[in-house]
């Protein structure tokens, strides 16, 4: 057990996510234990006999762990970790533009590891093959509302954060590492944030002249003005969750009659669309589209690029999200899974891979470092009084067949 | 002289049982890859579906043990995606054949000394990833392409991508090559000598080719027709990628019912689905071929 650990769980106590006991029992080191049990007589008798003989040979590990994370300062470039074979290869499975190609590349320089990256359109499409078995991958990108059903399945494993020396959870906010741990409030940490953002909607100020501030608008608009030039995501949690905003229910509502009123508002809105994809950015680059649900990552490539695009997050509020990387269970190359979640933990990395993907990062180290560009931009990072009314996605609203059923209903309409 | 196994085995009863039994051994083991690829990759899986498609939709999606026939109830939701494949199948066949039959027919008679590179150049866009192929047509057809020559020149403004028209044609232009060659290979075996016998004979141009050259072609329009129509009704890229998600297939209800909403035992039962209105379709197709040989044969009495 490092520091990093150490203090994980030493919060975790504090917050009564876990008893004394569990905590004694997980942080039962030699010396840590020793400290405790002075403070702690009561508690120590029983536990503290039986834990020595079972510490005995993983603190001797755990003595020459210390001494090499001791020696690792996260803000320092990553160097490959010492006397662990990661094998050559390693599956990446992921979304699309989602890394810098030279952030993947310098990790095969260091560690003679390829990298073999899949992408996906969806968490259902990752979890569907999940499911089905016999994937071969090794670290995935899951959305924050995946963990809970990922984790009932056991289909990734639990952290070793031993392994992830670079990583510190107290870099993280707390709200956008929260879902990662299941069952929900317990110690076990499934993932540590890749990035985050919001889902709103992307218009070209140069076609798009009526003001546009809300889901509402977005709709109504859709159907009028700006008939056949609107897109919306091939995405059932995005999609019916930004036309339930339309009537101000929550975005993870899965009440029957109010995804109803939903399901009116998509069939109705449809034969108005443009396309429902989650592939726009060509669309509204060559302004087939002109407005399209977008996020963050998205609207900022595109702002980029083109000047006249902006974005906009619906005033009823929508969802805020966070991707996670995660190690898949009974992963092939599982060190090499380990090594890539530390390269990703190291801030220098992992602000120099967001300038690439555009999406805001969480560790608080690597926000220094990206550029004030970013730091300042609206997009990347809005201001509070936007972020207030979003609401992170419920593993319900993920699996709900209702929601599913509802949604391919809608496509084959 | 004859090594004694061989004259044992020529001579007595025993021997012939042997040889007999061999024979079988060795049949049974060239039948053997054909079977198991027959029986691992077509009945197993069919069977699976089949059992899966009686099943129920486990509560994080996938599959789970059950008996219920209400998938097959419920593919009523999915009529308008059966509806829209059977007719762009259907019309997209119909397209195949109204370009592909003059092209073909041209390679076939007229095309001389060209014939091998005009050949070549039909197979060469098959060797370009079908996804490129397919994505081309994106930019073509979008905002930047042939809508602005349109606009260019005075059609005003015009929406081609996501549509109907853009499926077809991408439809048309991939499976084009699937009915020229059937059609090829039948024009050329036609024997010319019979469109001479029925332009002695009087018959105009229209009236030979009506009577003589397309029932006598009829079977590669056929096998060509059921060429095209096949992979047409289990089409899912070029839907998804020229229609934009708003000209809906059964292969895209496929899709997104087993990767999507993950209900596995309704996306069976739309698979076992579409299988049946895919045999249906090509038992009317061979009962039409077959209907065409009688009249054929009548008319030659």
């Amino acid at each position: 057990m490092d520091r990093t650990e150490f203090l994980k769980h030493d919060r975790a106590f504090q917050r009564g996510h876990i008893s004394r006991r569990a905590f004694l029992q997980v942080t039962g080191l030699g010396t840590a234990a020793a400290v405790i049990a002075a403070c702690a007589p009561s508690t120590t008798t029983s536990p503290a006999p039986s834990e020595a003989p079972s510490t005995g040979p993983s603190t001797g590990a755990a003595s020459e762990a210390p001494s090499a994370s001791a020696g690792i300062d996260p803000l320092a470039d990553w160097t490959p970790p010492q006397g662990v074979t990661l094998g050559d290869t390693l599956e990446l499975t992921t979304w699309p533009n989602y890394h810098d190609p030279k952030t993947l590349d310098r990790f095969t320089q260091l560690t003679g590891v390829k990298i073999n990256v899949t992408v996906f359109g969806s968490n259902e499409e990752m979890l569907a093959k999940l499911q089905a078995g016999g994937t071969g991958w090794d670290v995935l990108v899951p959305t924050n509302y995946t963990f809970e059903t990922y984790g009932k399945l056991k289909l990734l494993e639990p952290l070793d954060l031993t392994k992830i020396p670079r990583f510190d959870a107290s870099r993280y906010e707390a709200r956008f590492l929260m879902p990662a741990h299941y069952p929900a409030g317990s110690p076990d940490l499934y993932g540590i944030n890749k990035d985050w953002g919001t889902t709103g909607y992307v218009i070209n100020t140069k076609h798009v002249t009526k003001p546009m501030t809300s889901w509402k608008d977005f709709w109504d608009l859709a159907r009028a003005d700006y008939s056949g030039k609107v897109t919306i995501h091939d995405y059932q949690l995005t999609a019916i969750g930004n036309a339930l905003k339309y009537y101000g229910y929550s975005f993870n509502s899965v009440d029957p009659k109010e995804l109803a009123d939903a399901e009116k508002l998509l069939l109705d809105v449809k034969p108005h669309l443009f396309a429902i994809t989650s592939d726009y950015q060509p669309a509204m680059r060559n302004q087939d589209a002109w407005i399209a649900m977008a996020w963050t990552g998205d609207a900022v490539q595109l702002n980029r690029d083109i000047s006249e695009i902006t974005y906009v997050i619906g005033k009823e509020g929508g969802e805020i999200w966070s991707d996670f990387f995660a190690v898949v269970a009974n992963a092939p190359h599982r060190e090499a899974a380990y090594a890539f979640l530390d390269y990703m933990a190291t801030p220098k990395i992992s602000a120099k891979d967001a300038e690439f993907h555009g999406y805001p990062v969480v560790d608080s180290a690597a926000i220094e470092l990206l550029p004030d560009s970013m730091k300042s931009n609206p997009i990347v990072y809005p201001p509070a009084d936007q972020l207030a009314p979003l609401e992170f996605g419920a593993a319900v609203t993920l699996t709900d067949p209702n929601r599913a059923e509802l949604w391919a209903r809608v496509k084959s309409a | 002289m004859t090594p004694p196994g061989l004259a044992a085995a020529r001579t007595s009863p025993a021997g012939q049982t042997a040889s007999r039994w061999r024979m079988r051994l060795a049949t049974a083991l060239m039948l053997a890859p054909m079977s198991a690829w027959y029986f691992f990759l077509l009945v197993v899986p069919l069977g699976i579906l089949l059992v899966f498609s009686v099943g129920e939709r486990a509560p994080e999606g996938g599959y789970q043990a059950g008996f219920t026939l209400d998938n097959y109830v419920n593919l009523s939701t999915r009529a308008t995606a059966f509806g829209n494949t059977l007719w762009m199948a259907a019309a997209g066949t119909i397209l195949c054949i109204l370009v592909g039959y003059p092209l073909a027919y041209y390679l076939a008679t007229r095309a001389g000394d060209k014939k091998t590179v005009l050949l070549i150049l039909v197979i060469v866009p098959f060797w370009t990833s079908f996804l490129i192929r397919t994505y081309a047509w994106l930019t073509i057809l979008g905002n930047t392409g042939i809508p602005a020559f349109l606009e260019a020149v005075g059609f005003g403004k015009t929406v081609l991508l996501n549509t109907p028209f853009a499926v077809l044609l991408g439809i048309v232009y991939n499976y084009l090559p699937l009915m020229v060659f059937p059609l090829f290979v039948s024009l050329e075996r036609l024997d010319k000598r019979l469109l001479e016998a029925s332009k002695d004979l009087g018959a105009g141009r229209w009236a030979t080719f009506r009577q003589v050259t397309l029932p006598l072609t009829l079977p590669g329009l056929l096998s060509g027709a059921i060429l095209v129509f096949i992979p047409i009704m289990g089409e899912y890229l070029i839907p998804a990628l020229l229609g934009g998600g708003k000209v809906f297939f059964v292969g895209n209800a496929l899709f997104d019912m087993y990767l999507q909403s993950r209900n596995w035992p309704f996306g069976s039962a739309a698979a076992i689905g579409l299988i049946l209105v895919v045999l249906v379709a090509v038992g009317f197709y061979l009962w039409f071929g077959s209907r065409g040989r009688v009249e054929r044969q009548v008319s030659l009495l």
